[in-house]
C-alpha cells in the first residue's frame, strides 16, 4: 500500500519541482535579459563618443541644433554620487538611531506604532514623496536660503534621505533584535547601563547587519528617479547644494520619450552605467550579509 | 542557619510574581560570607529566577513584582536610590550557557572595568590577567588574548565569563547552572575553581546536580513550587533532610 502511494505521488512531486524550477528559472532568465540587453544597446553610443568623452565630459547637450551635440555624462554621475552621500549623511544617523531606539529602548506599544509608521513610510509611493518635496520643501528652501529657486540638489537630498530611512531601519533592526539576549544580559550583570549595553554589545554584534541596511538604502537611493526628478529642477547642470541638477536615473527618464539616434543610444549607455552601479552596490550588500553569516 | 555566621546577604519574606504567577513564595534565606551556596530543586521552581533577584537583573522583565527585602551589607537592594550598576559590579553573575562577547578575549575581560570607567592601558592589562588567572584559564589564553573568544571551548569559555565577572572586583558571585553545558572534565575545573574562589568571594550557585552540590557546596537551599522547603548545611542536608520532600528530591524520587 505504502509503496504504491508513493508511486502515485512521484509525478506530482516532479511537476510540482517543475513549477518551481521554472519560477526560478523566470527569474534569472529576467536578470540576464535585462543585463545582456543593456549591454548590447549601451555600448555602441560609448564606442562612437568614447568611453573618457562620454564619462567625463561636462557638457550634455544632447539636443543642441546650432552647435555639435555634447554627450558628456559627469553631471549626472557626480549629482547621483554627491546626491546619495547627501542622503546617506542625514539618513544614516536617523535611521540608525531610530533602529536602536526600535529595536532596544522603546515601549511595546510605541514600538509597534513606529515600525508601522516605518512600513508606511516605506510604502509611499515615491511621486508622493516628490510631490510633497516640491509643495513643501521647495518653497521652503527657496525661502529659507534666499535662492532664486529652492529646486535643487538640496531639495532632492533631503527627500532621499527620507525615502532610504526605512530600508535602513527595517534591516537594522532586524540586525538588533537578532543580537542574542545573553550578550545583553551578560553587560547588564556586569553593571553596565541599558544604553551603554546597546551601544558597546548590542550595535557591534550586528554591525553587518546594519552595515547592509546603509548599503541597501545606497541601492535605493541612487535607483530613484521620479521623486527627485520632481523636486531637483531637471538641469544638466555640474552638481552644487543649491543648483538645478539631472540624475542618472533623471537623465533618462526625462529624455527618452523624445530621444532618437545617438541620443538615445547615449541614454542606454547612461542606464548601463547606473546599472553598474547598482551590480556594485549588490556587491558590497552581499559581503556584508555573508560576512554576517560566518559571524 | 547559625545565627553567629556572617552573612552577606538577608532575604526576608521574598515574594516575586510575573504578572499573576507567583514564582517566588514567602523565601527567607541568609547566605553566609566566603561560603559556597547550592540551590537545587526540579526545573521551573523558582532558583534562577531567585538568583537574578539577587543582583536586580529582574528589573527588566516587564511585569514582575517584588515584595519583602534583600540586605546585601545590611542594605536594602531594592531601596530608592540604590545604584543597580553599582550593586551588579559587586554581584556578579554567569550564566548557564556560556556567553562570551563576540570579542576579543582582552575585550571580554576588559569590558567590565572600561564600562566603570577604567581607560590606562597598563591598568588593563593588569586586571586582564589577574582575572584571568583567577580563573585558572591564564595558561591556556595568554597567547592568544587578541583573539576571538568564539573560538575557545565551551569549558573555556565558561571559565572566561568567570575571570570576565571577576574583572570588576565584585564580592558576591552568583552561577545559575554554570556546568550543566559542559564535558565532565570542564565540569570539575570549574568546580575546583568555585571551591577556590570561595576563599575571597561569596558564591550561590544553581544546580541540577546533587553531588556537585555536595562536592563543592557548605549550604544548600531546597527550592520547591516557589517555595524554599529546606536549607541547611549541606552534609546534614543530605544525610537527614528534615522534609519529606526534600528527601524525595534527593533521593531520586521525583524531579
Ligand atoms: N520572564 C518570565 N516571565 C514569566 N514567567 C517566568 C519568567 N521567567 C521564569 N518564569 C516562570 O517562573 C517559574 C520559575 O522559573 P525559573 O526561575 O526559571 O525556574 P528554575 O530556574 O528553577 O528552573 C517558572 O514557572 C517559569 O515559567
Ligand atoms: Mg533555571
Amino acid at each position: 500500500m505504502k509503496q504504491n502511494k508513493k508511486h502515485t505521488a512521484k509525478p506530482i512531486e516532479a511537476i510540482v519541482h517543475g513549477v518551481f524550477l521554472v519560477a526560478g528559472l523566470i527569474t534569472v532568465g529576467c536578470v540576464l535579459l535585462i543585463t545582456v540587453y543593456l549591454i548590447i544597446s549601451g555600448l555602441p553610443a560609448i564606442k562612437e563618443i568614447g568611453l573618457i568623452p562620454f564619462l567625463f565630459g561636462k557638457v550634455w547637450a544632447s539636443t543642441a541644433k546650432t552647435t555639435e551635440p555634447s554627450f558628456g555624462i559627469l553631471p549626472f554621475i557626480l549629482t547621483s554620487v554627491y546626491g546619495t552621500c547627501g542622503a546617506i549623511v542625514l539618513g544614516v544617523p536617523v535611521g540608525f538611531m531610530a533602529s536602536v531606539y526600535i529595536a532596544k529602548l522603546a515601549p511595546k506599544k510605541l514600538k509597534a506604532v513606529m515600525q508601522s509608521a516605518v512600513s508606511l513610510l516605506a510604502g509611499i509611493p515615491s511621486v508622493v514623496y516628490g510631490l510633497v518635496g516640491m509643495l513643501v520643501l521647495v518653497p521652503g528652501i527657496r525661502k529659507l536660503f534666499n535662492v532664486p529657486d529652492g529646486a535643487s540638489l538640496l531639495a532632492a537630498i533631503v527627500v532621499l534621505a527620507i525615502m532610504i530611512l526605512p530600508s535602513i531601519i527595517k534591516v537594522s533592526v532586524t540586525a538588533l533584535e537578532a543580537v542574542p539576549k545573553e550578550y545583553e544580559d551578560a553587560s547588564l550583570a556586569l553593571g553596565a547601563t541599558e544604553v551603554e549595553t546597546h551601544f558597546k554589545v548590542s550595535v557591534p554584534a550586528a554591525r553587518s547587519g546594519i552595515a547592509a541596511a546603509v548599503v541597501l538604502g545606497v541601492g535605493r537611493a541612487i535607483g530613484e528617479a521620479m521623486a527627485v526628478m520632481m523636486v531637483s529642477g531637471n538641469a544638466a547642470n555640474m552638481p552644487g547644494l543649491f543648483e538645478s541638477v539631472r540624475f542618472l536615473t533623471t537623465a533618462v527618464a526625462s529624455e527618452m520619450s523624445y530621444s532618437g539616434g545617438l541620443q538615445r543610444q547615449a541614454l542606454f549607455s547612461i542606464a548601463l552605467v547606473l546599472f553598474v552601479f547598482i551590480m556594485l552596490i549588490n556587491a558590497a550588500l552581499n559581503f556584508f550579509l555573508k560576512r554576517d553569516k560566518e559571524a | 542557619m547559625e545565627a553567629n555566621e556572617k552573612s552577606i546577604l538577608s532575604v526576608k519574606e521574598l515574594c516575586l510574581w510575573y504578572g499573576n504567577h507567583q514564582a517566588l513564595k514567602n523565601i527567607n534565606i541568609d547566605i553566609p560570607k566566603n561560603s559556597i551556596t547550592a540551590l537545587i530543586g526540579p526545573s521551573g521552581c523558582g532558583k534562577s529566577t531567585f538568583l537574578k533577584t539577587l543582583d536586580r537583573m529582574n528589573d527588566l522583565i516587564p511585569d514582575v513584582k517584588i515584595t519583602g527585602s534583600v540586605e546585601y551589607k545590611g542594605e536594602d537592594i531594592f531601596a530608592p536610590g540604590v545604584d543597580v550598576s553599582e550593586l551588579r559590579r559587586q554581584i556578579g553573575m554567569v550564566f548557564q550557557k556560556p556567553n562570551p562577547f563576540p570579542m576579543s578575549i582582552y575585550d571580554n575581560i576588559a569590558y567590565g572595568p572600561r564600562t566603570h570607567g577604567i581607560r590606562n592601558r597598563a591598568k588593563l592589562d593588569d586586571i586582564v590577567e589577574k582575572s584571568l588567572r583567577g580563573a585558572a584559564i591564564w595558561d591556556e589564553v595568554k597567547d592568544r588574548l587578541r583573539k576571538n573568544a568564539l573560538g575557545l571551548s565551551g569549558g573555556q569559555q565558561q571559565r572566561l565569563c568567570i575571570a570576565r565577572a571577576l574583572a570588576v572586583e565584585p564580592d558576591v558571585l552568583l552561577m545559575d547552572e554554570p556546568t550543566s553545558a559542559l564535558d565532565p572534565i570542564s565540569t570539575s575545573k570549574i568546580e575546583e575553581l568555585a571551591m577556590q574562589l570561595k576563599e575571597q568571594y561569596t558564591i550561590v550557585i544553581v544546580t541540577h546536580n546533587m553531588q556537585q552540590a555536595v562536592r563543592i557546596s557548605d549550604n544548600t537551599a531546597f527550592f520547591l513550587l516557589g517555595e524554599l522547603v529546606e536549607y541547611g548545611k549541606t552534609e546534614e542536608m543530605f544525610s537527614q533532610p528534615t522534609d519529606k520532600r526534600t528527601e524525595d528530591y534527593i533521593t531520586g524520587r521525583f524531579g
